[in-house]
């Protein structure tokens, strides 16, 4: 029987893959690397890309991550899988959306304001209506 | 009957706001089965990486990451999440003034602060609060993204790297169980100290670069992570605490009508009776 090691693939939302494998071939940020039970430490950056194992007794399996993190340890490998390509001017355009909708929301009348407004101006209606009513009882 | 008519339709106004409020709580029920779920999903992510940077803290001496150093405080950053929608309790509530109670210790220490938020309650509470609202992010839905949080986390972590701000703290209501969410304020920046684990035996990685660029991805990734892990854990407060709060109004509202039924059958039988006792004393006085 083949050595086998075990993998972790983990994203942040989710858990991809767990298990024995006998190998592992993932693309490293410097190139291919084929993962046998036993290897010492590693740790490299992942370029987005197949994730190919061999699972327990030879069956192949095929994962594709956008990037991430390899962790080699002898008796456990761990993928910590990004869920979405990741790039610095993609980073960084969220970052400014981010701060643009700060100032929007801070600057301009916001849905809940407009809300506390329409319900001093209902309560207003309603306090009129009151009297109305009570003038043409009497 | 006086009354009688009025009596009615509040009370079938009433069972209509029962009606909504009990969907809203079944709603609620499994809406907070599924994000209990993905609490549990976030946790091997978490868990991975706190292992990996707790090995690298001991292998890299030669480089330091700015995050795990400590500097003096001149000014914090929060990033606070709050819920989207209300009828969830005092979920929001609590959160903030925790949050203005530690404003005002910094603030006697002479601290400034600076806020992102993430959630529409937030940044309405922070609107009227004041304060400097540096990052805003709304309407995740039910299904929190990674993507939804990177821009706000990116601010943050540029403004830690910049020196604009020299602690970083993340504010989310944890579920605790169903009945029991609590508000808690995180340090995130610099990495608290129990975080990096330390190992007995001196070894090291292979580094695949260079230490550095691994390092640095390595603790943005471990941040965005725990600001992610605060989100699905936020949302997961929120429909439990927005499922207890429509029980307790289901309940209410049925109460009400219970009592309301009570006055109006009062209200009935009283008329009627009103109406017996006239008919008797006008057979009277024709007899």
């Amino acid at each position: 029987m083949a050595m086998t090691v075990q993998l972790d693939v983990v994203s942040a939302e989710e858990k991809i893959f767990s298990g024995l494998v006998e190998s592992v071939q993932v693309t490293g940020s410097e190139g291919e690397l084929g993962i046998l039970p036993f290897h010492a430490p590693l740790l490299t950056t992942l370029k987005p890309g197949m994730v190919r194992i061999v699972k327990q007794f030879g069956e192949e399996h095929v994962i594709y991550v956008a990037g991430g993190v390899l962790e080699v340890q002898p008796d456990t490998i761990t993928v910590l899988a990004d869920v979405a390509v990741r790039g610095e001017d993609l980073d960084e355009q969220a970052a400014l959306d981010a701060q643009k909708r700060a100032e929007e929301a801070m600057q301009h009348a916001g849905a809940d304001f407009n809300y506390a407004e329409a319900a001093a101006q209902l309560a207003e209606a309603i306090a009129q209506l009151r009297i109305i009513q009570k003038m043409r009882k009497k | 009957m006086a009354g009688g008519k009025e009596i009615k339709s509040k009370i079938g106004s009433i069972n209509n706001t029962r009606k909504i409020t009990s969907a809203m709580e079944k709603v609620a029920v499994s809406k907070m089965r599924k994000a209990q779920d993905r609490v549990a999903a976030t946790r091997p992510y978490a868990e991975g990486m706190r292992k990996v940077i707790g090995n690298v803290a001991n292998g890299s001496l030669e480089y330091r990451h700015p995050y795990l150093a400590d500097r003096e405080v001149k000014r914090v950053g929060y990033i606070i999440i709050s819920t989207d929608r209300g009828l969830c309790g005092g979920l929001n509530t609590n959160e903030f003034k925790k949050v203005a109670l530690s404003l005002k210790s910094w603030k006697d220490k002479g601290v400034d602060a600076q806020f992102a938020v993430i959630g529409n309650k937030a940044t309405t509470f922070f609107k009227r609060f004041g304060g400097k609202v540096v990052a805003q992010q709304a309407g995740s839905g039910d299904v929190p993204r990674l993507a939804d949080v990177l821009g706000s986390v990116k601010v943050m972590l540029n403004a830690f790297n910049e020196g604009r701000i020299d602690r970083l703290f993340l504010v989310y209501n944890k579920f605790v169980n169903t009945m029991k969410q609590e508000p808690v304020i995180d340090q995130l920046l610099p990495l608290p100290k129990a975080e990096i684990e330390q190992k007995a035996h001196n070894w090291d990685y292979l580094y695949e670069p260079d230490p550095q660029p691994i390092i640095d991805m390595l603790l943005d990734r471990f941040v965005e992570s725990q600001v992610y892990q605060g989100v699905v854990e936020n949302s997961a407060s929120e429909h439990a605490a927005r499922m207890v709060a429509m029980k307790a109004a289901t309940d209410n509202a049925g109460n009400l009508m219970d009592d309301l039924k009570l006055v109006y059958n009062k209200a009935r039988q009283a008329a009627i009776t009103q109406e017996l006792s006239e008919i008797v004393a006008g057979a009277a006085a024709v007899g």
